[in-house]
């Protein structure tokens, strides 16, 4: 970590992941780069001028914290919806373009489907969308105050909840945090664990998401398919980790039980069975035009756009951007696996589908290389010691990091930066070069957490 | 391609139909009978509401829907509206964010109306219990008739509780009388 001058952190130019403030100073994580500014009179130079995916942490310090970031443009809040006791909020306002025949529509946060809450405010002329704002924070939950004063054993089911989704990716991230912080060595099976549990995680959703774009599209059999290999997925997680999320597994220190005897022969099965039928699918996605007709071209996101918002996971590698946490910084055991990152250009939601598709063979290949296990234990336990650590993890979306401050072995401050608070941005900018009824795929496509962002 | 596996798949079978706990129902029968005895019928049209959760139960629900668990062969279906609805399906805790929504949802279904709370948040609050963006789990917020425990509970106990509430219920008068 880097204590700056207000300068230095203004003006500093590299790639934005996140920000947060503590107590006493604020904290820039950029790309191979770790800022501190010491907060003065609870604010700070904002850095969303010149990084426009730092708005919504800036917002969130000022909902936590009641910190200000001096200077920003956009300074609605993130999470405060300011309620009454009786769960009543004055109605926000929403920033309105000035057109001709353009009218609103308001959806959510109860959405259509089964999942999270989230308001849209559409601003449409006919079918046309020329805003999209979203409002979040109505799944928030404090996370982060639940987890101070909590050894980091116990403040691992937090992280395990943040995102349900990726819950092995954020334990993974908030282990390495706090192994980080506390200096401990991990025991080399838990390693090769800890990435089998990774890549089930990221076969699973990205089948699911396949299949429900697909639906979305009205191409039911595709969505029939992928869900029933999820559904393989998770009966195989469930055999081999005794959860169908695997959720609680990954902990500080290891893992919190070894892989059941009948684990790698369900998994290889789940892995054998979609990579039999994975061709043809992915064929069925390309032949059919009426298919092919709503996913190329919708909701594209340029490389500038991508880049501008640092965008990471399957939205950033579809939009040009050669960026996986699992090989820069990279963590064990990808270092061993020559790992291939899919990249293209096209930006639209075609694209990404490709992209996740790609990953999945990938993910396929990878846990059959890591199920040959080293035998050794599977966990050490975390000392009473104090320090400082950041984590990361590759979730099935783009990184997740998790910062920790440990003090005689408890936790006095905590952050965490899911992958969506730069990708929520995006879906904005995404929408608006669709019509009303593409923005269901365009969501879909991208996918970002509302849990994993409302905290 | 989509032929042939339809035409393979035709012939597979669907995995064993799953049936109500016997004590499970036979608690709820109970309760149904000192609340109001409530007469839905054997058909629900199941509105979900995400109160709080951290899309872990979410995941779970819409696996219930798969050609696995096949949720509708039993009568049982989701609907976006709650006009439509016969139940009020609440995950995740009472987060204070969402409490008035999850009133206007339950305002806006035709009573009588059945509300469940499916996944340990929505039970009690999980491990998200004591924090203070939230109110606790759903009875926080409305009066609740059954409880499906599990972080998130598996697609196998969500339909196993729905159908005891199908149990449960006294069967219907029968139309027929009426005529
Ligand atoms: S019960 Fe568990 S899976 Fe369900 S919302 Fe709560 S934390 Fe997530």
């Amino acid at each position: 970590m880097n204590f700056c001058s207000p300068e230095t952190w203004s003006n500093f130019a590299g790639e934005f992941i996140a920000l947060w403030t503590d107590d006493t100073h604020a904290y820039a994580l950029f790309k191979g780069e770790f800022l501190a500014v010491e907060l003065t009179g609870g604010a700070y130079p904002a850095l969303s001028v010149r990084h426009p995916g730092a708005g919504w942490f800036e917002r969130l310090t000022k909902d936590l914290n009641g910190h200000e970031a001096q200077g920003a443009h956009h300074t609605a809040t993130a999470i405060e919806h300011f309620r009454a006791p009786d769960g009543t909020a004055p109605w926000p306002e929403f920033a309105t373009p000035h057109a001709e025949g353009l009218h609103q529509i308001a959806v959510g946060p109860i959405h259509a489907g089964i999942i999270e809450p989230g308001h849209f405010r559409f601003s449409v002329i006919g079918e046309k969308i020329l805003k999209l704002e979203a409002r979040l924070g109505y799944s928030h939950k404090g996370t982060l105050g639940l987890m101070r004063g909590k050894s980091p054993r116990l403040a691992a089911r937090f992280a395990a909840r943040v995102s349900g989704d990726a819950t092995v990716a954020h334990s993974l991230a908030f282990a390495h945090a706090a192994e980080s912080a506390l200096h401990m060595h991990i025991p080399e099976r838990a390693v090769f664990l800890r990435a089998v549990m990774s890549e089930l995680e990221r076969i699973a959703n990205h089948t699911s998401d396949i299949g429900a774009i697909a639906g979305d599209a009205g191409f039911a059999f595709l969505d029939a398919r992928f869900a029933w290999h999820r559904e393989s997925f998770c009966a195989a997680a469930q055999s081999a980790f005794g959860h169908r999320l695997m959720m609680d597994v990954v902990i500080p220190g290891g893992v919190a039980a070894d892989i059941f005897p009948a684990g790698p022969v369900a998994i290889l099965r789940a892995l054998d069975a979609l990579e039999m039928e994975l061709p043809s699918l992915q064929r069925v996605f390309e032949d059919y035009a009426s298919l092919q007709d709503r996913l190329v071209g919708t909701g594209h996101i340029s490389t500038h756009l991508a880049e501008k918002y640092a965008a990471g996971g399957f939205t950033g590698r579809a939009s040009g951007r050669r960026t996986d946490a699992r090989q820069d910084p990279g963590y064990a055991p990808y270092n061993t696996v020559a790992l291939a990152i899919p990249v293209e250009t096209e930006g639209d939601v075609a694209a990404r589908i490709r992209i996740r598709l790609a990953e999945i063979v990938e993910s396929i290949r990878l846990i059959r290389l890591f199920l040959d296990l080293p035998r050794t234990p599977i966990a050490v336990a975390p000392p009473q010691s104090s320090g400082i650590g950041l984590g990361v993890a590759e979730s099935f979306r783009g990184s997740a990091w998790h910062w920790l401050k440990i003090e005689s072995g408890l936790i006095t401050n905590a952050f965490i930066a899911d992958p969506s608070t730069l990708h929520w941005p995006l879906l904005e900018h995404a929408a608006i070069t669709g019509i009303v009824a593409d923005f269901p795929l365009i969501n879909k496509s991208i996918n970002a957490s509302y849990s994993g962002v409302d905290l | 391609m989509v032929w042939k596996t339809l035409a393979r798949h035709l012939a597979a079978k669907p995995a064993a139909p799953r049936h109500a706990d016997a004590g499970t129902t036979e608690a709820l029968s109970q309760r149904l009978k000192e609340t109001s005895a409530r007469k839905l019928g054997r058909s629900l049209a199941i509105r979900h509401v995400a109160a709080g959760s951290c899309n872990g139960c979410e995941l779970e629900l819409r696996a219930t829907q798969n050609m696995i668990h096949d949720l509708t062969r039993y009568g049982l279906s989701f609907t976006p509206s709650p006009r439509h609805a016969d139940v009020l399906l609440i995950t995740g805790v009472a987060a204070r964010n969402m409490i008035d929504a999850v009133r206007q949802a339950r305002e806006a279904m035709p009573d009588p109306a059945f509300t469940i709370a499916a996944g340990d948040c929505a039970v009690d609050g999980g491990v998200f219990k004591g924090s203070p963006a939230i109110t606790g789990g759903a009875d926080s917020i409305l009066p609740i008739d059954l409880l499906i425990p599990g972080c998130p509970p598996t697609p196998a106990a969500i339909i196993e509780a729905l159908l005891a509430l199908l149990e449960a219920q006294d069967p219907p008068a029968l139309i027929m009388r009426e005529i």
